[in-house]
């Protein structure tokens, strides 16, 4: 079993559960812990219930995890609904003024907190929540000297008396505890390492910026929108223009425009907006003009669950606008994943000109994830593709921007290059862009485009890597995934094997070319496999099989709005083993 | 990116013609938009691979394949977004956007709308016939009260959008309205939106001679006056041009209705291109101490 220690923070919106988060999981992760944490909250903006979870560990911590050690309810709400989740040895830290403890199971340490004799409440409304910081470190063995040094960069835009009065505040809970508290059995490990706190969103935005993007727009749409915010907070520094555009159709139109006049270009949204778009993508793979688009997704369908997250969005993106075209689909694993995954598709874009998309979802867009600061690589290779930027060297006699070719590819010239005008035309054109679809139709010379483009694809099936198997061969029951569960996915084989159980798996992170073959390949040799996916119908068993022929044993899926946690993949396996089912929804325990 | 070879080359009609003639019907108005469109840039001698025609979809928008600059020949209703993104990229093009009504007060009306509150230094213009002509004569956003089409064989009832009005509300910098038969005066009013530092918004009658047999060169030509033949008129007041914009009837103003100069475009008021070095021209890498920082932020 994997040593870890989570601890949880729930409150109505508004009550200020984002920054105790931002605390523990900078003191963790200069501890040399890893982190992730996880924000379960709602579209409001005031009230509501807001969990936010934060698991750490020595080793990589990929999820959420199964246990809550430690309990922060900033309402009676929380408390209600959270505590039964405790088992022995953990503990809740709640202000004793206005909340009280319900029945708790064995075991788990009771710490009110008299928030108002240990703080002036009049001056910090606040104050329990810092109070509970404070006495948390102090029940962990942690120095105060960390919660000093992360209050006084968290505040110190606000001025040194606020500064001053948060430390006082946190020092006083920190003693209290000290004086009044059990510590926890095991206190806080420590290393030497040091990493950086990731969140999924800031992850593709830097990925952006790390690949070159000098153009990025958006129209705002949660859960996809902090893409838009690192870009707008860090575009003068990173040379990045930023706009904020009237909807997502008119984000996909300016994105491909400015890629057409020659930079890199990109755009996000959830699933709604990315409907909105979808016209402009068969543009994108019609003019041969590259784009990254990013969709991450949410529970649908139409405005769905804004702040919940699915893996529903696939067969939207395989079908998104009309006509056979080349496009490339990923799905980033982690959060990592989401900064290495952005240059990668650039590249590819780049090379085969036409829309790439990148799909990801709230899970790993909210969520946050320690890496090594060495893995956010700025210097990441960067591939234009036969891109035609000036007239030197070029021939300007009879340039063709369509020229038939035996990679479907054909030079680009951007406009502003002498000797190379044409007009690229969403019409069906002919090699030197001159529409034959209006007064010239042509079938002979349709079906030379039509295949010019698609063409392409040869090309992209050998530029991706195929899948890996991950965990030792010839295991009893092999786990398949796509995208975000990875992280889960391993963790619950991790269990398994523990449990005497032999499991590997599957990740899937192309999409766009899937390399069905080696994947068929892989499974074939596997002896009960199981998909697991985030949605209700199954879309990447079902693409699979579309696309293979290939029908696995059995499913797990789970379309509450909430991921995966590790005992619910365990649970699912070991039913599906002993034959109770073929398709496992495992319930979603925490109420958020 | 290296830099690009200038060849100072006079510019001739004959460097503006398209690789194809324009399949418009005979008469249609189109013919003498492209032809002033041609002269402007002759007379301003723009080197055509520094132009980029960027349209939509209708008859009109086939424009771009028939002069010879760079062209791009987007979506319906969506050229004013596409060339948004092409200004921002490389804001020394110069970019004309064409089309026609239906795509830019219809379909494309959202973008029209925040594209001239961008003031995004472009000329864009609508050959605005009143009617759809590429799907064979249904009632368009400018089509008249009553008029009768295969879409409304009983005549319309719903009221036009006053295009003038609308890009006059919406903060057009540059807001004028020309005929296409009148092609000295059109020409100079495609002259001065491409001189406009800022969105010039052209609209311009450009009879569909097949299907709108209300709005004919006939019906045009007694009702058109020019603003400039009026020496009272001032195109620097906006509530003149507001009130010039609602004249329809036996008198139907043509000509600048309003211009003003006091406002950056988009590109001007854009902090990251202050040292006016096109997106497009810059290191493709965030430098390094930049991207130190955003790791640091991190820890």
């Amino acid at each position: 079993m994997k040593q870890s220690f989570t601890v949880s923070i729930g409150g109505a919106a508004g009550q200020g559960v984002a920054t105790p988060g931002d605390i523990f999981a900078k003191i963790f992760a200069r501890r040399g812990l890893h982190v992730n944490t996880y924000n379960a909250y709602q579209s409001i903006i005031r009230g509501g219930h807001t969990f936010l979870t934060i698991r750490s560990g020595v080793e990589e911590v990929t999820n959420m995890g199964d246990r809550i050690d430690l309990l922060i309810p900033l309402n009676q709400d929380t408390m209600d609904r959270h505590l039964g989740l405790l088992g022995p040895g953990a503990a809740v830290i709640y202000n004793s003024d206005s909340i009280k403890p319900g029945a708790a199971a064995g075991g788990v340490q009771i710490c009110p907190l008299p928030v108002a004799k240990l703080a002036d409440i009049t001056r910090n409304k606040v104050a329990q929540n810092t109070l509970a910081i404070g006495a948390s470190l102090s029940m962990l063995g942690v120095g105060f000297q960390p919660l000093e040094q992360a209050l006084t960069e968290q505040f110190k835009k606000k001025g040194e008396a606020v500064v001053a009065e948060n430390v006082s505040v946190a020092r006083a809970g920190y003693q209290y505890a000290t004086e009044n508290f059990k510590p926890f059995a095991n206190p806080l490990p420590m290393t030497d390492k040091g990493y950086a706190v990731l969140g999924g969103n800031m992850a593709l935005a830097m990925g952006g910026a790390a690949a070159g993007v000098k153009f990025y727009c958006a129209y705002p749409m949660s859960p996809s929108t902090g893409v838009l915010h690192w870009m707008a907070t860090h575009a003068r520094k990173a040379g990045i223009m930023v706009r904020q555009v009237e909807d997502e159709i008119g984000v996909v139109n300016m994105a491909i425009g400015a890629a057409h006049a020659g930079v890199r270009a990109m755009c996000a949204t959830s699933g709604g907006g990315f409907a909105l778009m979808s016209e402009g993508l068969g543009m994108s793979a019609m003019i041969e003009t590259p784009v990254v688009v990013i969709d991450v997704q949410r529970a649908g369908p139409s405005t769905g669950v804004p702040t919940k997250t699915e893996q529903g969005d696939l067969w939207q993106m395989l079908g998104a606008a009309f006509g056979d075209y080349p496009r490339l689909i990923a799905a980033p694993e982690d959060i990592l994943d989401c900064f290495r995954i952005i240059p990668e598709m650039f590249n590819l874009v780049d090379r085969f000109q036409c829309p790439g998309l990148v799909l990801g979802d709230l899970l790993l867009s909210e969520g946050r994830s320690t890496v090594d600061p060495k893995d956010l690589d700025f210097n990441v290779p960067i591939d234009r593709g036969e891109l035609i930027t000036s007239a030197d060297g070029n021939g300007a006699d009879g340039y063709k921007r369509y020229k038939i070719t035996e990679s479907g590819i054909s030079p680009r010239a951007i406009p502003g290059v002498p000797g190379h005008i044409h007009t690229a035309a969403t019409d069906e054109h002919d090699e030197d862009g001159v529409l034959i679809s209006d007064e010239f139709t042509n079938p002979i010379k349709r079906r030379a485009m039509m295949e010019k483009r698609m063409r392409k694809v040869e090309g992209m099936e050998a530029a991706v890597q195929p899948p890996r198997l991950m965990g030792p061969p010839g295991a009893e029951v092999t786990l398949i995934g796509w995208g975000s569960t990875k992280g889960v996915i391993q963790e619950a084989v991790e269990i398994l094997n523990e449990q005497g159980i032999s499991a590997n798996y599957l990740p899937i992170r192309w999409l766009v070319p899937l390399k069905g073959e080696a994947i068929v390949e892989i499974l074939k040799k596997s002896r009960y496999t199981i998909i697991v996916e985030n949605n209700y119908s199954g879309q990447f068993a079902r693409y699979l099989r579309s696309e293979t022929s290939y029908v696995p044993n059995g499913h797990i899926r789970k379309y509450d709005g909430e991921p995966f946690m590790p005992h619910h993949i365990v649970e699912a396996v070991k039913e599906q083993l002993a034959g109770k089912t073929k398709l496992s929804v495992p319930a979603h325990e925490i109420m958020v | 990116m290296a830099t690009v070879v200038e060849i100072p080359k006079q510019v001739t009609m004959a460097d503006l013609k398209g690789k194809v003639d324009p399949d418009w019907c005979p008469g249609c108005g189109d013919f003498g938009v492209l032809a002033a469109v041609q002269k402007a840039l002759v007379e301003l001698q723009i080197q055509p691979h520094n132009v980029v025609t960027i349209s939509g979809i209708g008859c009109s928008s086939n424009f771009p394949g028939y002069i010879n600059t760079y062209g791009m020949h987007t979506l319906h209703g969506r050229a004013l977004a596409v060339a948004t993104g092409v200004k921002m990229s490389n804001h020394h093009l110069t970019v004309m956007v064409t089309g026609g009504d239906g795509d830019g007060f219809g379909i494309g009306g959202n973008h029209f709308v925040h594209t001239m509150r961008r003031n995004v230094d472009l000329l864009y213009i609508v050959m605005d016939n009143q009617i759809y002509g590429l799907t064979t004569g249904q009632t368009s956003p400018t089509s008249r009260l009553g008029m009768k089409t295969k879409s409304m064989p009983f005549g319309n009832i719903e009221a036009p959008v006053n295009p003038i009005a609308l890009a006059l509300a919406a903060g057009a910098t540059f807001v004028a309205r020309g005929y296409s038969a009148e092609q000295k005066h059109f020409t100079e009013l495609v002259k001065a939106g491409l001189e406009h530092k800022g969105f010039s918004f052209l609209d311009v009658f450009s009879p569909c001679v097949t299907y709108n047999h209300d709005n004919t060169y006939q019906w045009f030509k007694p009702r058109v006056k020019k603003l400039e033949d009026d020496p009272g008129y001032d195109a620097s007041d906006w509530y003149a041009a507001m009130e010039k914009a609602q004249l329809w009837g036996d008198e139907i103003p043509i000509g600048r209705f309003f211009q003003r100069t006091d406002l950056p475009s988009l590109h001007g008021a854009e902090p990251i291109l202050a040292d006016d070095v096109p997106m497009v021209e810059r290191e493709l890498r965030v430098p390094a101490q930049a991207a130190r920082e955003f790791v640091e932020e991190l820890m």
